[in-house]
C-alpha cells in the first residue's frame, strides 16, 4: 500500500504551541509537510489518499528527544539505530538525537554519515546524530566539529562523562558559536563523583553504597554557566537532576546566559529511594534524587527554566544490569515510556497540554535548530496522535528497544501514541483490538 | 514470636521480638560448644555452602564451626579458587550452587547488595555473613549477645559506635539491632567519615572521643582502614589514633562499668591501645565465642526449615 499520499487527520484536538492554536483542527498532510491547518470537516472533498479519524486524540507536532543513546555502531547488542527508531515512533517521537559514545566514537564525519545511512534505512524516526567534543571522548582535544557539522551534526557533547578541563569548555562553547550549534553538558565533577552508585544521602548511607553528591552536578553547571557566560556561547545543561543545578539555571536565564535545559521523565517521577534492594534499573547518572529535587524539577519545568523533557534512553543488556549493584551499568531506557510518565505532569497540572507540547516538541526542536515542533503549513509533516486516556502496562516483551533496563516494568500508565507520521508517512500505529487482546 | 525470615539479608527492619528470638535460641546453643563432644544432630543431612568473595579468618571459621557442631555438612568456596576468578558471574555462580540443592547459603562479598542478588536466583536461605559498606547482620547478633550477657539488657543502654562509620557494615547493623532494641546510640568519628545526619533522627553524633563515650554504657570499636588515608578521609593514620583512638585515658568519662566491643582484626595501638584491648572491660574474645552459638542458632533457624523457591522466579511466574 502507498503510504505518502496525502493524508488528512480529522476530528482530532491539535494542539500546536508554536502556532497558537488548541482546538478542533483538521490537518492535510502531502508531498512529506503539513499542506493546511483548517476547520473541523475543512478537508472532507480533498483528494487523500488516506482519512484517519482523530475524534478522542491530541493531535500534536512529532515528539523530539534531544537525548537519546542508539548504541551503534559498536554496541548493537544493546540497540542499533534500527531498533531505537523503532522505540521512538512507538513511544510517540518523530525524531531523536542521539549521543556520541559509541565505538568507535562519533568524533568525526565518517561516524556521523554512517548513523545517517542506517536512519535512512531504518526509515522511521529522523536521527539527528550529536558529536563528541573532544576526540575519543577523552577530554583532551577537540573534535572536528565542523566537518561533523557539514556532514549533519545538530551538537555536540562528550556525554556519558563530563568535559573535565575547563579550558577544553571554554574553547568548545567559543569554537561552537561558529556554527549556532550547543555545546550539551553532562555536568558532574569527576573526583565528587568518583566509585558512586546512587545519589549521597539517607539511602545510599543505609544500602552502604557510594554517594554522588548533588553538588557534583552543581559544581560543574555552575562552572560552564560562568564559561557560557565569558564565551557567550550556547550551553544545554543535560538531564538536571538537583534543586541547585535549577536555580543556577534560572539565575544565570535571568542575565541573559545563553542557556537551555533538560530533565528527564525518571528524574520526574521516582526517588533515590526506587533503588530500595539494590534494584540495577534504577541506577543511572545521574542518579536519582531526593523528593525536594523532584519538586524542583516540576516547578522549573513548570516556569520555563528547564525548557525541555528529554529520555536520556540509554539501552544497556541485562547481563549488565543483573550484577552487584555497584558494578550495573549506568542508564535505563525511556523512548517507549516518556510519553505516558510525563503526561502525569499534566494530570497534576504542573503542565497544561500546550506547555507539554512545547517540551517535548516544540523547544527540542529549537534547541537542536532542527526542523518540526510545530504543524504550520509548511512544516515537515511529522505529526503524532495521542490516546491521553488509553491505560496500559510497562512490559519488557511490550518494548521494541532492545534491552529491557526500565524501572517501570510493571507500573500501569496511562496515554500512548495511537498513530505516528514522519514527513507524511505512517509508521506507527497502535493496534487497539491486538493490545485488547493482550490485556485481557 | 517465632523467627519468620527466610533469609538474613540485614537487621534492618527486623522486628524486636524476632531479634530476642534469635538471642534466646543462641542462649541454648551456648552449652554445646563447652561439652567434650561438641555435636548434636539437629542439621545432619544437610548442606551449608560457606562462599566468601572476601577474606575473612573469624567469620568463616565461626560459620563453619557452627555449622559442623550441628552436623550439617559444610562446603567452603573462596573467591580466589571459584568460578569467579575465571569470570563468572555472581548470577551464574548462585543458579549453579542452586542446582546443587544447598539447605543454606552463607556469603561474604565486597559488593553491597549482592546476598540480595543471591537470594533473588537462589531458593535456600541466604545468610549474610558480610556485604561492602551495607551489613554484617551476624556479627551485630553476636555484638547484641555479648551486651546482653554482661548487662543483662539492651533497651536503655548508651552506646558509642567509634570510628569508620560511613564504611562500616558492622556498625549499620549494630544501629539497627541496637535502637530495635531501645539503646541510646552515638556515632563517634571525624565528619568526613561519620557524616551529619547519617542513621536518621534519635542517633547522636560527635566529633570528639571523649565527650562521645562520656556516660556511655558500652563502647564499640570500628577497624579503621589505612587505605582511607589515601583517599583523604583523614591526613594520617598517627593523626587518627590521636584523635580518636581509644586508651585508658579516653575511658575516664566512661560508666565505671563499661564494656568494650571490637569486631576485630585490631589494629593495636591505632583505634585500640592493647591495654584497652587486652584489659577488664574489654569484651573482644567474648565476641569471638558467642558468634558461634549465634550462627548455630541462625543456621538452625533458617536451614533445618527447608527450602522454599527463588524469589525472582516465584514472581514472574506469578506476573505470566
Amino acid at each position: 500500500m502507498k503510504t505518502d499520499g496525502a493524508i488528512a487527520i480529522e476530528g482530532g484536538r491539535l494542539i500546536d504551541p508554536a502556532a497558537g492554536l488548541d482546538g478542533r483542527h483538521d490537518l492535510l498532510l502531502d508531498g512529506g509537510v503539513v499542506r493546511a491547518v483548517d476547520k473541523p470537516g475543512a478537508f472532507r472533498s480533498a483528494p487523500v489518499e488516506r482519512r484517519i479519524d482523530a475524534r478522542g486524540r491530541w493531535v500534536v507536532p512529532g515528539l523530539i528527544d534531544l537525548h537519546c543513546h542508539l548504541r551503534e555502531p559498536g554496541y548493537e547488542y544493546k540497540e542499533t539505530v534500527a531498533s531505537g527508531a523503532a522505540a521512538a515512533v512507538a513511544g510517540g517521537f518523530t525524531a531523536v538525537a542521539c549521543m556520541a559514545n559509541t565505538d568507535p566514537v562519533n568524533d568525526s564525519a565518517a561516524v556521523t554519515r554512517f548513523i545517517l545511512e542506517r536512519a535512512a534505512a531504518a526509515a522511521l524516526a529522523r536521527v539527528h546524530p550529536i558529536g563528541a567534543v573532544s576526540q575519543g571522548l577523552r577530554g583532551e582535544r577537540l573534535a572536528e566539529i565542523g566537518e561533523m557539522r557539514a556532514a549533519g551534526i545538530v551538537a555536540v557533547s562528550d556525554d556519558g562523562q563530563p568535559v573535565a578541563d575547563a579550558a577544553l569548555m571554554r574553547h568548545a562553547l567559543e569554537y561552537c558559536r561558529m556554527f549556532g550549534i550547543a555545546v550539551i553538558d553532562h555536568a558532574e565533577d569527576p573526583g565528587l563523583c568518583a566509585g558512586g552508585a546512587m545519589h549521597e544521602g539517607a539511602t545510599s548511607h543505609r544500602l552502604g553504597l557510594k554517594g554522588i553528591p548533588a553538588a557534583a552536578e552543581e559544581a560543574m553547571v555552575g562552572r560552564d554557566l560562568l564559561l557560557a557566560q565569558l564565551t557567550g556561547g550556547r550551553l544545554h545543561v543535560a538531564h538536571a537532576s538537583t534543586r541547585g543545578t535549577v536555580e543556577l539555571v534560572r539565575a544565570a536565564k535571568a542575565r541573559g546566559v545563553r542557556v537551555t535545559a533538560e530533565v528527564t521523565p525518571h528524574h520526574l517521577t521516582l526517588t533515590d529511594e526506587a533503588v530500595a534492594e539494590y534494584d540495577g534499573n534504577a541506577k543511572m547518572k545521574p542518579p536519582l534524587r531526593t523528593a525536594d529535587d523532584r519538586r524542583a524539577l516540576a516547578e522549573g519545568l513548570a516556569d520555563g527554566t528547564i525548557d525541555a523533557i528529554a529520555t536520556d534512553h540509554a539501552p544497556h543488556h541485562r547481563d549488565e544490569k543483573a550484577v552487584e549493584f555497584e558494578a550495573a551499568a549506568f542508564g535505563v531506557v525511556g523512548l517507549e515510556t516518556a510519553l505516558a510518565l510525563s503526561l502525569r505532569l499534566v494530570e497534576q497540572r504542573v503542565l497544561d497540554p500546550a506547555r507539554w507540547v512545547r517540551r517535548l516538541s516544540t523547544a527540542p526542536a529549537e534547541i537542536l535548530g532542527v526542523a518540526g515542533g510545530t504543524l504550520r503549513a509548511g512544516a515537515p509533516a511529522d505529526v503524532v496522535l495521542i490516546d491521553p486516556d488509553a491505560e496500559w502496562t510497562v512490559e519488557a516483551a511490550g518494548l521494541r528497544s532492545k534491552s529491557k533496563n526500565s524501572p517501570f516494568l510493571g507500573w500501569a500508565m496511562k496515554g500512548r501514541a495511537s498513530c505516528t507520521i514522519v514527513a507524511g508517512r505512517v509508521v506507527y500505529e497502535h493496534s487497539t483490538a491486538a493490545s485488547e487482546r493482550r490485556d485481557g | 514470636m517465632p523467627f519468620t525470615q527466610r533469609h538474613l539479608l540485614g537487621l534492618e527492619g527486623l522486628p524486636a521480638e524476632e531479634i530476642v528470638h534469635v538471642l534466646d535460641t543462641a542462649q541454648s546453643f551456648v552449652e554445646i560448644s563447652e561439652r567434650d563432644i561438641k555435636k548434636v544432630p539437629t542439621l545432619r543431612g544437610k548442606t551449608v555452602i560457606n562462599l566468601f568473595y572476601e577474606a575473612s579468618t573469624r567469620t568463616r571459621t565461626s560459620f563453619e564451626i557452627a555449622a559442623k557442631r550441628l552436623s550439617a555438612d559444610t562446603i567452603n568456596i573462596s573467591a580466589a579458587t571459584s568460578s569467579a576468578q575465571k569470570g563468572e558471574t555472581l548470577a551464574d555462580t548462585a543458579r549453579n550452587l542452586e542446582a546443587m540443592r544447598p539447605d543454606a547459603i552463607v556469603i561474604r562479598h565486597p559488593a553491597s547488595g549482592a546476598p540480595h542478588l543471591l537470594a533473588r536466583a537462589v531458593s535456600s536461605p541466604v545468610i549474610n555473613a558480610g556485604d561492602g559498606a551495607h551489613e554484617h547482620p551476624t556479627q551485630a547478633l553476636l555484638d547484641l549477645f555479648t551486651i546482653r550477657e554482661k548487662k543483662g539488657r539492651i533497651e536503655g543502654l548508651e552506646v558509642a559506635i567509634v570510628g569508620d562509620v560511613l564504611h562500616s557494615r558492622v556498625a549499620r547493623s549494630n544501629l539497627h539491632g541496637l535502637r530495635a532494641l531501645g539503646a541510646r546510640v552515638r556515632l563517634v568519628g571525624p565528619p568526613t567519615l561519620v557524616p551529619e545526619g547519617f542513621g536518621g533522627s534519635g542517633v547522636s553524633i560527635h566529633h570528639d572521643l571523649k565527650t562521645g563515650i562520656a556516660g556511655a554504657d558500652v563502647v564499640m570499636m570500628l577497624r579503621i582502614q589505612h587505605e582511607r588515608q589515601g583517599a583523604n578521609y583523614f591526613p594520617s593514620v598517627e593523626e587518627y589514633s590521636r584523635l580518636f583512638g581509644l586508651d585508658r585515658a579516653a575511658l575516664a568519662d566512661a560508666k565505671p562499668d563499661v564494656v568494650i566491643l571490637h569486631p576485630g582484626p585490631m589494629n593495636r595501638g591505632i583505634e585500640i591501645s592493647s591495654e584497652v584491648a587486652d584489659g577488664p572491660y574489654s569484651l573482644i574474645l567474648d565476641q569471638v565465642t558467642n558468634g558461634v552459638a549465634v550462627r548455630m542458632a541462625l543456621l538452625y533457624l533458617l536451614a533445618a526449615r527447608g527450602r522454599g523457591e527463588p524469589e525472582r522466579e516465584a514472581e514472574e511466574r506469578a506476573s505470566s
